[in-house]
């Protein structure tokens, strides 16, 4: 069952044999992996390693060909949906609303009644809840900030982030990976797919290196695994 | 699990404020249809004894066209930052997505026949010789026919090549009987030569398949990928 | 069953033939008609293989809705794309009938209309089938069959309610048809449905190796290193 305490190593996320092609495409091929509760796992790799398939696979919005995803012991994504909080490298927000807005209508899909969650959340990653400005004229660092909002608004066991710092400045960038290791203190677990793997450096947990669909490596610091370009 | 009507409530309170914030939809609707009108009226005399036969056609071909520019809008705004798969991660049910966007979608349509019908009036010095409040009627159904197919086709066409142009293709075909329904109830109202009734139970029924096959099938294609 | 096939092959050759020389030679020829009215033994038969087809064609895509087994998806995309071509040639010989007989090429008559209206359905599925993604094509087409094949009782009654209600010119039909004439009618329906038969097996033959290539180049795929790509 989940892992509340930091120090609780259970594997909450359990995948095996993943295998996801499009078309005549390989994105993922085979991967079997455990991860453990309480920690924030950076996922590296090249272009086309299969770090984005990955993390979609996780949050249920691509079918494996063939393998098993097991999140929280359940095998259907949708039974552990509010569990889960997921940042797309797009924004996932419309740009003609102000954050505020935004949250708003998401805390209606996850059936969060309490409003003043919504401006906790937005608090929490540094924005003002107040801001009227619509989301299509933020910086790309605040856009990216709302975005991770949207991610923590049902407080999720599980974060799934991809490329959150890209187009960010290195300030906030730095405040959001800050953030992200307070957050797994309180006994989350991250995956953060990223090409800014240095960024990460003092706060990751463990390091996934992807290389062509597989994961070929795990380690404890930024040094690529042997047999690896 | 949140009440599935409160989500349809608050998708389509969201679609309706971005749409009074951009008026991307109802914009371009309007002055497709206006278009439609005026181009229409230089293939033949508009003021014609014999435009009352065929305005019942002219103002649905014009509403469909003009339909079809605001389907195509609907799921864009979702498509934009992939706002799409936020929806696909939350508990939220798919059919709730379904029925706010095909609502939303009906609430354009309708406002767009409200601010053209009396331009058909004017144009075409129409005067119905039917039951007139039948008409009302005829334009409701008709117009759900079209949104609810609509909204699913445009949903599928989301998940192909060329989306904006799949959409037509899919959607006039299947919609062949109501348009026919719309085109031909109107036409018996307006000239008041025979009744409309058959015309009505047909637009009801075809409703009731469709709104009930498109809710059943819509969490299929939404998730395909 | 690979050795049923070219025996199969010959049969329908064989009662092809014989349908054709039934239809040509045997049959008596129309009083008022003359011999076009032959024609009348492509064009039936046609109209009901194609109307089978897409009865098979929307089985299938239930099956494959419930149970997303790939041999039905084979099975409703060849049974749509070989009642397509049937389909064809009902709408082509139709109107090369009624120009000598009616003396006009297309006329908005109910069966005309509703089997144009059928025909502009099941071509928008292989538009769509043609359109979307490999991976996702055959649920969307499944879908599609669903609503496409409700619509078709809409199309008739809806047709059939305007037709009537504007009447025209009795053409063609009434009365009732020499035995001779229906014999010959049901060889050939025979023989144009062990045909169509024989042709969704190969297709769908074919339908299956294109699947198992596809199945091997991704497992190529999956075994080599892969180009960069997203």
């Amino acid at each position: 069952m989940p892992a509340n305490g930091p120090a609780d190593t259970a594997p909450v996320i359990t995948v095996s044999s993943l295998v996801k092609q499009f078309g005549r495409f390989a994105a993922l091929r085979g991967v079997s992996a455990e991860f453990s509760g309480g920690k924030l796992y950076a996922v590296l790799g090249d272009n086309g390693a299969g770090k984005t398939t990955l993390l979609r696979t996780l949050a249920g919005l691509n079918q494996p060909t063939s393998g098993q995803v097991t999140i929280l012991g359940a095998s259907k994504f949708h039974d552990i949906c509010r569990q889960v909080g997921y940042m797309a490298h797009p924004s996932l927000l419309y740009d003609e609303m102000s954050g505020m807005e935004n949250l708003a209508y998401f805390a209606r899909l996850y059936g969060i009644a309490d409003g003043s969650r919504c401006a906790e959340v937005i608090r929490s990653v540094g924005l003002d809840p107040d801001l009227a400005r619509p989301v299509g004229q933020y910086s790309q660092g605040m856009r990216q900030r709302m975005s991770l909002a949207r991610a923590l608004l049902n407080d999720p066991k599980i974060l799934l982030l991809d490329e959150p710092f890209s187009n960010v400045d290195i300030h906030s960038a730095t405040d959001m990976v800050r953030l992200l290791a307070r957050t797994r203190d309180q006994g989350k677990t991250i995956f953060v797919v990223t090409h800014q793997a240095q960024l990460l450096a003092g706060a990751a947990d463990e390091f996934i290196w992807m290389q062509a669909g597989q994961i070929v490596g795990r380690t404890h610091d930024l040094k690529p695994p042997e047999g690896t370009n | 699990m949140p009440a599935p009507t409160a989500i349809t409530r608050a998708t389509l309170l969201k679609d309706l404020r971005l749409e009074w914030r951009s008026k991307d939809a109802i914009n371009s609707m309007l002055f497709f249809s206006l278009l439609v009108v005026v181009v229409f009226s230089f293939s033949f005399d508009p003021s014609a004894e014999e435009s009352r036969q065929i305005a019942g056609g002219l103002i649905w071909v014009a509403f469909l066209f003009a339909a079809v520019v605001a389907l195509n809008q609907t799921w864009a705004r979702e498509l934009r930052n992939q706002v799409l798969d936020a929806y696909r991660v939350s508990p939220a049910p798919a059919n709730s997505l379904f029925l706010a966007k095909a609502l939303g979608n009906f609430i354009f349509v309708s406002v767009l026949e409200a601010l053209m019908t009396p331009l058909f009036i004017a144009f075409y010095r129409l005067r119905a010789i039917g039951p007139a409040w039948q008409l009302l009627i005829v334009a409701m159904l008709g117009t759900w026919a079209l949104v609810v197919n609509g909204t699913f086709f445009a949903a599928m066409s989301l998940r192909t090549r060329s989306r904006e142009i799949m959409l037509p293709l899919l959607l006039f075909p299947i919609s062949v009987p109501a348009i026919l329904a719309m085109v031909q109830a109107t036409t018996a109202i307006l000239t008041g030569e025979t009744g409309a009734r058959f015309w009505i139970v047909l637009l009801v029924t075809y409703d009731l398949v469709f709104t009930t096959s498109c809710l059943l099938l819509f969490e299929t294609v939404l998730n395909a990928e | 069953m690979k050795k049923a096939f070219p025996i199969l092959g010959i049969l329908t050759a064989i009662l092809l033939s014989y349908a054709l020389y039934m239809a040509l030679v045997v049959a008596p020829t129309e009083q008022t008609m003359g011999d076009v009215q032959r024609i009348f033994y492509y064009h039936v038969p046609s109209a009901w293989t194609a109307f089978i087809l897409f009865t098979i064609n929307f089985v299938a895509s239930i099956l494959y809705l419930a149970m997303r087994k790939p041999a039905a998806d084979i099975v409703a995309l060849v049974s749509a794309e070989v009642g397509v071509v049937f389909c064809t040639i009902v709408l082509v010989t139709g109107p090369i009938w009624a120009r000598p007989v009616w003396g006009i090429w297309w006329t908005w008559d109910m069966r005309l209309t509703s089997t144009l209206v059928l025909w502009l359905i099941y071509v928008s599925y292989l538009m769509l089938r043609r359109f979307s993604a490999s991976g996702q094509t055959p649920l969307l087409a499944a879908a599609l069959a669903v609503l496409g094949a409700l619509c078709v009782p809409f199309v008739y009654f809806s047709i059939w309610f305007l037709r009537t209600q504007h009447p025209q010119p009795v053409m063609g039909g009434g009365g009732s048809i020499d035995p001779r004439m229906l014999h010959v009618l049901l060889i050939n329906w025979l023989a144009f449905s062990c045909f169509a038969f024989l042709v969704c097996w190969s297709r769908y033959r074919l339908g299956k190796l294109q699947r198992e290539v596809e199945q091997a180049q991704a497992l190529e795929s999956l075994t080599q290193a892969p180009r960069s790509m997203r």
